[in-house]
């Protein structure tokens, strides 16, 4: 394969993530404590888990991924441990596809 | 495990991350190379490129003989909220130019999550830098052992992984909902992302969400303006 693709997938991810930096930095310049921006990424992270879970592709899915979310938001609720929420999801996940 | 055993919840939490993304990272290597790029191309895309989901579709499309005009578009639409997340890491992206600049580079879910999760701008700096850091690792050892291997580890769904990570966002995402306009914003992104999913390419929903913090960035500008007039 060429390398031209490498190139440009390299290229523009990263002009992307710069773009924001640069972005990020002339506007709001003002503010010292520098991350009242912050609440941009709180519906993005928000879209993200949903996303992750309820969809495949273009399409809605319910399947082992939402009960494993369920456990995770009661282990985040009860203030458990990050690794216990995480590795809790992932068997919840991996043990129901065993039985189904 | 005995990698997450350390003291320091930011260390453990960092190390997880990079334990499971190194399993995506393998099967990443193993797609790579099965869609006709070579071992060098690959290592290069995951070190240069260094953005999962870009980087799967990529690799995927042109797989599926897409080529680069079908696998671009949808790869760089799902690495646009690498821009909204840069955007949002104003102030934790410290140091010179150069730092900024290769800080930049490693802008991406999980360092943001991470990031954002933390109560201070010092301890935002920490777990940004020490993600980064277990993340770049994995996604680049998993990714040559991977391309180099081909398979072994199997499908990362196999193991639940496709379901921890909304898992680990929820864990990230939970502090940082501090008051009823957060909640709100949260709200209206999983609504708009939802109603975008059956309509439009993947990445869309998600890169559209950041939306949902707009009535919320009006008011507190409003806000600093009427403080400042």
């Amino acid at each position: 394969m060429s390398w031209w693709p490498v190139i440009a997938l390299c290229g523009s991810a990263y002009a992307l993530k710069a773009l924001g930096l640069v972005l990020g930095e002339r506007l709001d310049r003002d503010v010292s404590e520098g991350w009242s921006l912050q609440i941009v990424v709180v519906p993005v992270l928000a879209a993200l888990i949903v996303v992750q879970t309820l969809s495949t592709g273009r399409h809605y899915a319910l399947d082992a991924r939402t009960p494993a979310l369920l456990v995770a938001a009661v282990l985040v609720w009860r203030k458990a441990p990050f690794v216990v929420v995480a590795v809790a999801a992932a068997s919840t996940a991996a043990l129901l596809r065993i039985v189904a | 495990m005995p990698l997450v055993m350390s003291g320091d919840p930011i260390v453990r939490n960092a190390l997880s991350i990079g334990v499971a993304t190194g399993v995506y990272a393998v099967s990443f290597g193993v797609l790579s190379v099965a869609a006709g790029f070579s071992v060098v191309q690959t290592c290069v895309m995951s070190l240069v490129c260094f953005t999962g989901a870009s980087q799967l579709t990529f690799a995927s499309v042109i797989g599926a003989g897409g080529g680069v005009a079908g696998a671009l578009p949808p790869a760089l639409l799902l690495a646009g909220r690498n821009a909204l997340y840069a955007f949002s890491l104003r102030g934790v992206l410290s140091g010179t130019v150069s730092k900024r600049a290769l800080r930049a580079q490693v802008v991406v879910d999980e360092t943001t999550a991470m990031a954002h999760a933390q109560p201070t701008l010092a301890a935002k700096r920490r777990a940004f830098d020490l993600t980064a850091l277990c993340l770049f690792t994995a996604w680049n050892v998993g990714t040559l052992a991977g391309a180099l291997a081909g398979r072994g580890l199997g499908n990362p769904r196999d193991y639940g992984l496709d379901a921890m990570f909304p898992a680990v966002f929820l864990a990230l995402l939970a502090p940082q909902l501090r008051g009823p306009e957060a909640v709100r914003a949260a709200i209206a992104g999983v609504l708009i992302a939802l109603a975008l999913v059956p309509a439009s390419p993947a990445g869309v929903p998600i890169i559209a969400s950041a939306l949902g913090a707009v009535p919320v960035l009006l008011v507190t500008g409003r806000r600093r303006k009427a403080v400042r007039g």
